[in-house]
């Protein structure tokens, strides 16, 4: 029932959500322990930043990206500068798209488990000999499990998800930026019903999967 | 400013919000010293000061001849060497006992680690709780976990922030004793803050009395509780620590005799038998309004402890109705709280030899 072409965008939307997922939390991590552990002026508005993409609709995303990322955009140029070429239209086009959609969805899980934390675990571990660097991996972190793992459930199916972003600065181009969500598109587009079923209800399903996955999993570590 | 290099300093000052703390403290380098004071008096303050958990603080802590905080330095908590045990136990959650407990001592270097794992595990009756999660303790057995954890980390100096505090009677019943044990078996200087008075009399062999943000008074336990010039807040503490041991039991009555005195000779009270044994040592607190005098042995007394002893000092105190009566008896300083009618009617003075008649007697 999938011909190629599908089997292809199912296979590109996971590739480009599990690269998404695995720079968001490299990234995200530690912006959400400062957030976590700010409350100054520039914590705020770095935060109201970062929730943008929250309530931006992602044509407004993806055109600027298109335009800052296009021959003539400031990180066009960077990119240019750097040896990369353009990125408009191209997988890691849409990985920096999707990192930046996505950004909200693994930063506010993880900034709420950090903060339930609290100071005090942190201040036991300092007068146990350990170092800030040395709590963070072996307090800080185990404690926010759950967190860590909503931050990257939701990254991973919020980036399967994105239709409008990739529409805009990836286009349609088999094999490189055509994702599921697009390919259903074209399907509908083309009259081909029966295959965007097929899609689509894969599509539902997975993200069922996705939200069940987080609900068993996701066991807080109980507090005392 | 000098520092005594044989005491533990910590000159501290901070002005946080409403609140300002200025105390100057000099601890003695072995024994527990306690923070004694009402809630809000900052004690708190200054123990998370000393453990370099408080930047606003500015001041100078030189522990055990270290030098962790002046203008200049400011040595980070996890490198001070410093014990701490908060009031809510605070285990770390996802480790199991065993876990929590290795925390502190994995990170210790091995010429550093001066209490061995088993040791804490058998002062602190701990060793059938290892495989557990901390969620699965009680309130007890987590803060017994907490005080074995700062424990193995070999600090120089413990801080206990009002450990007990949160723990209902029984529990706090069941971990005094621990820590009375953990002074006596470890050489480890301790300093406890709390607002109970029991706790004090039991643990303390250094006071420290505090008021908003400020010393009213520190010294050696038995003569800081004797004070006459105690304010107001703290009179009703105003106390005599004796430290004596049993001498004999009497079966009959339910009593157990105590022996004290430092001057060849022994006085001796009565108390009702506590499982004794023969030669323990046991501490007592007698509160200065527990103590009457009379100028003959009055012998048709219900009052059975009877002391021998003489007027040292008569001492007006913060309330005019009261006289404080300091008394040697055995060599050892006694301190009763009269009126200052009976002062007038019994015209006592110094050098005169009365009865001391104790009519209650705590024993810690």
């Amino acid at each position: 029932m999938l011909n190629a072409d599908d089997l292809a965008a199912i296979y590109l939307t996971i590739k480009l959500a599990a690269t998404t997922t695995t720079i968001l939390l490299l990234l995200a991590t530690p912006l959400a322990w400062w957030l976590a552990r700010n409350q100054g002026w520039w914590a705020k508005v770095i935060g109201a930043v970062v929730t943008l993409p929250l309530v931006l609709p992602p044509t407004v995303i993806g055109f600027y990206l298109l335009i800052a990322l296009g021959p003539n955009g400031g990180l066009g140029q960077l990119t240019q500068a750097l040896g990369l070429g353009l990125l408009p239209f191209t997988f890691w086009g849409l990985v920096l798209a999707s990192i930046l959609y996505s950004l909200p969805f693994a930063v506010q899980p993880l900034q709420q488990a950090f903060a339930a934390i609290g100071a005090r675990p942190l201040e036991v571990a300092a007068t146990l000999r350990a170092s800030p660097r040395d709590t963070f991996f072996s307090v800080v972190l185990p404690l926010a499990r759950p967190g860590i793992i909503t931050a990257a459930v939701m990254s991973f199916a919020h980036t399967v998800g994105e239709f409008g972003v990739v529409l805009m600065i990836g286009g349609n181009i088999p094999h490189e930026t055509r994702v599921v969500s697009v390919q259903i598109y074209d399907h509908v587009e083309a009259l081909q019903y029966t295959q965007a079923h097929a899609l689509a209800l894969a599509m539902l399903v997975f993200s069922f999967i996705v939200l069940l996955a987080l609900h068993v999993l996701n066991k807080p570590v109980r507090s005392i | 400013m000098t520092v005594d290099l044989k005491l533990n300093n910590a000159i501290l000052s901070a002005q946080l919000g409403d609140f300002s703390l200025d105390v100057d403290l000099a601890l003695p380098a072995n024994g527990v010293s306690v923070l004694f004071g009402p809630s809000g008096c900052g004690k708190t303050t200054v123990l998370r000061a000393i453990a370099g958990l408080e930047p606003r603080v500015r001041g100078v802590v030189n522990i055990a001849g270290e030098l962790w905080q002046d203008e200049t330095i400011c040595v980070p908590p996890h490198l001070r060497g410093v014990g701490m045990v908060f009031q809510q136990p605070s285990l770390f959650a996802h480790l199991s006992v065993a876990k929590n407990l290795q925390f502190g001592l994995k990170r210790t270097p091995e010429s550093q680690r001066r209490v061995s794992y088993q040791q804490a595990l058998d002062l602190l009756g701990i060793a059938a709780l290892l495989s557990r999660k901390p969620a699965q303790l009680s309130g007890g057995e987590q803060q017994r976990v907490a005080i074995a954890r700062a424990l193995l980390a070999s600090p120089t100096l413990l801080l206990l922030d009002e450990p007990l505090a949160a723990l209902d009677a029984p529990r706090k019943a069941e971990l005094l004793p621990y820590l009375a044990q953990l002074n006596r078996e470890l050489n480890i200087p301790m300093v406890y803050v709390t607002h109970a008075m029991d706790e004090v009399s039991q643990l303390a062999d250094y006071l420290v009395l505090m008021s908003a943000g400020r010393v009213i008074a520190q010294g050696e336990l038995a003569s800081t509780l004797a004070r006459p010039d105690l304010p107001a807040q703290f009179a009703d503490e105003r106390s005599t620590i004796l430290d004596t041991r049993v001498v004999e039991l009497n079966a009959d009555f339910h009593l157990t005799r105590l022996a004290f005195g430092c001057d060849g000779s022994d006085g001796q009270l009565w108390v009702p038998s506590k499982q004794h044994q023969l030669g323990q040592t046991q501490r007592l607190r007698i509160m200065a309004r527990d103590i009457s005098i009379a100028t003959t042995d009055e012998t048709h007394s219900s009052i059975v402890n009877r002391l021998p002893a003489r007027i040292t000092a008569l001492l007006p105190t913060t309330h005019p109705a009261h006289v404080l009566v300091q008394m040697s008896a055995h060599g050892v300083t006694l301190t009763a709280q009269i009126t200052a009618l009976s002062q007038s009617r019994l015209q006592l003075a110094v050098g005169q030899a009365v009865w001391a008649q104790v009519k209650a007697v705590a024993l810690l």
